[in-house]
């Protein structure tokens, strides 16, 4: 496991879509280090032959026929949007100029 | 007054469903101010339905039973045309269109919502202090923190002003909280209750479960939330047992184990260590055997923890994009810097701590070592628990290491804070159900709760012990709480 360094912090914002300022760069620097230093007490813990568990209980997968119903919430969904044009949800322009 | 007994007030005509609720109104507004563990009060739509209900019972319909029970419910379980806000300025104009499985139970069963609590952020923190909306605070001392992060429905079930509550519980929100405020707060097995509308943080942990004052009560709330969901494909189809109907059985003979590793602590107080031991020997009274049982990996499960379910939430919370809903930034003027801009508005200090994280222990070259790891010691952390179960029925713990720190304590150290969280996570990790219930009090009058964990699915017989151990010492929720802010 490696050492986190501020670069890291800026690339994983950046993944994240997070925008972050000197001063927070160097923040969450140091707490990612403490935090993940901290998981580094499972170096020693030999996992060699052990599955992960992905889900506490074990659970199947449930399918239910295949059918057409109408969905009661348009409305109320489009109203949600933080700015919405009829039954369109508007955003910013997605090509830069 | 426990459920059973305002249905019992409410059956002989002794208080009417309208009287109730002007009742917890009239206390909400007597202390909510200093509390705030209200988001919001929703007086208007409360009194309503305590009209109806008292309607249909003047008319002698028969009624469901928990009708006219003024419950309170955690701000991230979606409640339809009410805000659900996450405690998030992201969310802070959200109204959900469709209801949670868990509410509707309940307001199909005459529940009466009362009002929205207070969570930290998105339930991530152990205090409520990283709401976006203002911390909450503890009701028998105002200036420690009520834990988290369902610190508000705690807070709001020990002061009186709710007679029940809901809250939800990914590495402990539910029981820490209510041992920090003298209450019963129960964390069902993952997948008993149906988690549709639940805001999502970490999926492979999340699980909703109620406050109330009593164990009886937390019974019957149970029986009414738990059981098949054809929305949540997580939820189990298995049939829910009568929970209240096994409450009195005896224990005698029942086998409790005393989990080594939580009691060797080094951050345990000694105050809370002496109280829960204390505990187990009033247990040892009713006739159940205590047997030390060891789990040489419970300890790892806060490092398990930090690192599946922040990955689990940077996941989930990549939904939040300025589109479709919730918060978005009018600084910019394309796409992708509108998102960006949202997302770094919109989210609060915490919870882009646990999307870095997350990121991070997921991006290429580093989910091995992290991510997949931590599953795997996850594994090992069930397959303790599994032996421990060959050799006793139920577990005790304390819920947590400490009573109710100071508010700020641990605000500028995430790792201390995480700490909080050591004895309520494995249960969270092995999907095991849990409870927890005041046991005592320490010398600065704050309460004391000790943690009963059972294996999957086993509920009924949690819940069990704990009502055996509560007619044993005496309901300890709630009664002077309130009264020292008066």
């Amino acid at each position: 496991m490696s050492h986190i360094t501020s670069d890291d912090v800026r690339k994983v914002a950046k993944l994240a879509r997070l925008k972050l300022d000197q001063e927070e760069v160097e923040k969450y620097t140091n707490q990612l280090e403490q935090i993940l230093g901290y998981f580094e007490h499972l170096e020693d813990v030999d996992t060699s032959n052990v599955d992960p568990t992905t889900r506490a209980v074990e659970v199947v997968n449930r399918v239910r026929t295949d059918t057409v119903k109408t969905s009661q919430f348009r409305e109320d969904l489009l109203d949600q949007a933080p700015h919405r044009e009829g039954d369109f949800y508007r955003v910013p322009k997605i090509l830069s100029d | 007054m426990s459920i059973a007994e305002w249905r019992q007030q409410l059956k002989l005509g002794k208080v009417s469903s309208l009287e109730l609720v002007e009742e917890k109104l009239a206390r909400i507004k007597k202390v909510d101010g200093k509390l705030h563990a209200f988001l919001e009060v929703t007086s208007d739509r409360a009194r309503a339905d305590a009209k109806r209900i008292d309607e249909a019972r003047a008319k002698g319909q028969e009624l469901p039973p928990l009708a006219g029970i003024p419950f309170a419910i955690k701000d991230n379980l979606c409640t339809k045309g009410v805000l659900t806000t996450c405690s998030s300025k992201m969310l802070e104009q959200f109204v959900p269109p469709y209801e949670s499985t868990v509410t509707e139970r309940l307001w199909n069963s005459g529940a009466v919502l009362l009002g929205k609590t207070n969570l930290d952020e998105f339930a991530m923190g152990s205090s409520t202090e990283t709401s976006a909306f203002g911390a909450t605070a503890n009701p028998w001392n105002l200036a420690r923190v009520p834990g988290g992060s369902s610190g508000g429905s705690a807070a709001a079930v020990a002061s009186g002003e709710c007679i029940a509550s809901l809250g939800s519980d990914t590495g402990g929100s539910i029981r820490q909280p209510a041992s920090f405020c003298g209450v019963v707060g129960l964390k069902p097995t993952y997948g008993r209750v149906s988690r549709w509308g639940l805001v999502a943080f970490a999926s492979s942990l999340d699980q909703v479960g109620p406050f109330t004052t009593t164990v009886a009560d937390s019974a019957e709330i149970l029986q009414v939330i738990a059981g098949r969901d054809s929305r949540d494909s997580t939820c189990l189809e298995v049939a829910v047992p009568n929970y209240s109907e096994t409450l009195n059985n005896s224990i005698s003979g029942m086998r409790v184990g005393l989990i080594k590793e939580c009691f060797e602590q080094n951050g345990l107080s000694d105050e809370v260590k002496k109280s829960v031991l204390e505990s187990a020997q009033k247990l040892q009274l009713l006739g159940a055997e205590l047997k030390e049982v060891s789990c040489p990996r419970f300890n790892d499960g806060i490092a398990t923890y930090y690192v599946i379910a922040p990955s689990e939430a940077s996941a989930n919370l990549a939904r939040y994009d300025g589109v479709k809903y919730g918060y978005r930034s009018m600084s910019t003027d394309n796409l992708s810097s509108m998102t960006t801009a949202s997302r770094t508005e919109g989210f609060g200090s915490e919870v882009k701590r646990r999307i870095l994280v997350g990121t991070y222990a997921l991006s290429a070259g580093y989910v091995d070592a992290y991510y997949k790891k931590a599953q795997k010691v996850r594994t090992l952390i069930r397959n303790d628990f599994d032996n421990a179960f060959k050799q006793v029925d139920v577990l005790l713990t304390p819920t947590a290491p400490t009573t109710a720190f100071k508010v700020g304590t641990h605000s500028a150290d995430p790792v201390s804070m995480y700490l909080s969280d050591l004895l309520t996570i494995p249960a969270n990790l092995a999907g095991l159900p849990a409870i927890s219930l005041p046991c005592g009090f320490d010398e600065a009058g704050l309460p004391i709760g000790m943690q009963l964990i059972g294996n999957v699915l086993e509920e009924s017989r949690l819940l069990n012990v704990a009502h055996q151990y509560e007619l044993e010492a005496g309901v300890m929720s709630g009664s002077p709480a309130g009264e020292l802010i008066v």
